[in-house]
């Protein structure tokens, strides 16, 4: 018998806020062009969000400094681009492919690994006390920002978009951002990657039931801790990603960076459901569609819409849109 | 080889500033169903969960199969080849009911690798987990859920099973299911470590029993010889059988 089960309602939000917009937008065109904006923002915060939100699902963990492997990555990016300069200026997209993927993967490599040295130091001590691991974990956030200034000094660093990935396809009136079409397929491949392993193999299936009940997973004879550690590494390297998305986006680093998309992945996983990876998609969409919508319509309210939806989504459903059974 | 697969000897645990089981001498014998019984907060389930490394004793030894568990953890008991059902059932209700058993399957990876012979004797077992095989867990109704958890601990075969209260809410045709089950398993040569307050389900399956009181067992020796003793009963359960 198969699953009927499952809850639409509030994937039907991501295209209900798009249409609702329209009318106010007015220009059909415009209204493209903000909508894809707004997708690809959604999908760089879900590719942070994603590994944060198992995080503390699996060890009730509040990591406070995921920020700083944000920032990381992005500041690796600068370096990995800056030595392919050759490679990025070039107006062959898959020239730009390659400087582009291996700066990627080595921002992840890095992200991961201090991800691993995190978890031992930082948070392994303070695990079951959550006032402290807020404390502790925003402490190793100002370490990391600090050690990002020692290295790659305080200033911003610009990371342009490499030649070919720049301007803009024309789809009728609407002119779309290739980097932003590019960001929504990377995001697409993330989630499918983590949509695969969480439901279609028996790590993914550890995963959700150690979300639910760890200590019934232990029963069963599982060494929990060990898969929390490699849910850690691989958050941090999903963030590290994220972080070279997110300052190609935004086309410069600084080692603060962090901290701000911080405000907006927990807004995002406080959305979802805490644990929820479906739900962190569903809340990174509505979180950068709306932040892209405002932003046109209301620009002196951008800043506070994000925190405006969290406060309705929760009005409508106070663990978020889809909570973690047994939590 | 030892008669007794599982011995507890003077446990003691804490749980916080609270002095729970004060020295529990507990014995469970190979290939039999030993009964845990004894009034709400005697401490049975802090016993069960002693056992399984989630509280660990501050004083005493557990030892299953020659083998000194006191200070393991939760997974290695687990790997020892003991299952378990705590008392709240253990279901994980975003998965679905085939997710829960391929869970406490270990050695497969997917459902595919389960054993289907032990499969299809669980469905005849308790046929409601064949019938909501793709459903999720969390949807089933309580007796169901039970029959699940059950399952689930049977899936593969253990050498020690320990089930916390498996009639607890249950309607009577459901228990008799249940006991149909652990009768079933006894037969294979499942060592069964049970608590229950249902006195019916503990008689009619029950080899040994072991009845708590106040942190401590007062009473062991067998099902039968308890079951004869109208006086014994009372003293122990407040109750005849």
């Amino acid at each position: 018998m198969k699953n009927l089960d499952f809850d639409w309602k509030p994937l039907a939000l991501v295209p209900l806020l798009a249409v609702l917009v329209l009318p106010l937008v007015g220009s059909t065109s415009t209204w493209v062009t903000l909508t894809v904006a707004g997708l690809a923002m959604g999908m760089i915060i879900f590719i942070i969000a994603s590994g944060l939100t198992l995080v503390f699902g699996l060890m009730d963990v509040l990591n406070f400094g995921h920020g700083v492997f944000i920032a990381l990555g992005a500041f690796v990016a600068t370096t990995v681009m800056g030595l392919m300069a050759d490679w990025t200026g070039s107006n062959e997209l898959w020239r730009n492919l390659v400087a582009v993927f291996p700066a990627m993967l080595v921002a992840m490599l890095v992200a991961g690994a201090l991800g691993l040295a995190f978890e031992r130091f930082i948070v392994r001590p303070v695990y079951g006390q959550h006032l402290k691991q807020i404390l502790i974990t925003m402490g190793g956030m100002i370490i990391g920002e600090e050690l990002i200034k020692v290295i790659w000094g305080p200033a911003q660093i610009p990371l342009p978009l490499p030649e070919a990935m720049r301007g803009s396809f024309l789809l009728g009136d609407a002119a779309i951002e290739k980097y932003r079409v590019m960001a929504v397929v990377v995001g697409l491949v993330v989630f499918g990657v983590l949509a695969w392993v969480l439901g279609r193999t028996k790590i993914g299936l550890l995963i959700r039931a150690g979300v639910q009940d760890r200590e019934m997973v232990e029963s069963l004879g599982y060494r929990i801790k060990r898969l929390f550690i490699g849910v850690f590494v691989v958050g941090s390297a999903l963030a590290g990603l994220g972080g070279v998305m997110w300052g190609l986006y935004q086309q410069t680093v600084t080692p603060q960076m962090g901290a701000q998309v911080n405000v907006l992945t927990f807004i995002v996983i406080i959305i979802g459901g805490l644990g929820s990876t479906g739900g962190a998609l569903i809340g990174a969409l509505l979180v950068g569609l709306m932040a892209n919508y405002t932003g046109f319509l209301a620009p002196k309210i951008a800043l506070f819409s994000n925190i405006g939806l969290m406060v309705a989504i929760l009005l409508w459903r106070p663990q978020g849109v889809y909570p973690v059974a047994n939590r | 080889m030892n008669p007794n697969l599982l011995e507890l000897k003077g446990v003691h645990t804490h749980i916080g500033a609270y002095h729970i089981l004060h020295g529990v001498d507990l014995v469970v014998p190979r290939g039999k169903l030993t009964m845990l019984l004894g009034r709400n907060g005697a401490g049975k389930t802090t016993t069960l969960r002693t056992i399984m490394g989630l509280w660990h004793a501050s004083q005493g030894t557990v030892v299953f199969d020659g083998q000194d568990i006191t200070a393991a953890q939760t997974p290695a008991i687990a790997g020892l080849d003991i299952a378990y059902v705590p008392e709240n059932m253990g279901i994980f209700s975003d998965l679905t009911v085939k997710e829960n058993m391929l869970l406490a399957a270990r050695s497969a990876k997917n459902a595919s690798q389960m054993d289907e012979t032990r499969l299809q004797w669980i469905f005849s077992l308790f046929p409601a987990v064949e019938k909501f095989w793709n459903h999720p867990a969390g949807k089933l109704s309580g007796g169901q859920k039970q029959m699940l958890a059950v399952s689930r601990a049977i899936v593969e075969p253990r050498k020690l099973l320990i089930v916390d209260e498996p009639s607890k809410g249950l309607a009577p045709a459901i228990i008799n299911n249940m006991i149909d089950a652990f009768a079933q398993l006894k037969q294979t040569g499942t060592t069964i470590l049970l608590v229950e307050q249902n006195i019916s389900f503990a008689q009619r399956l029950g080899d040994y029993v072991t009845v708590m009181d106040d942190g401590r067992a007062v009473h062991a020796g067998s099902m039968q010889a308890l079951a004869e003793d109208e006086e014994l009963q009372r003293s122990l359960l407040g109750l005849a059988l």
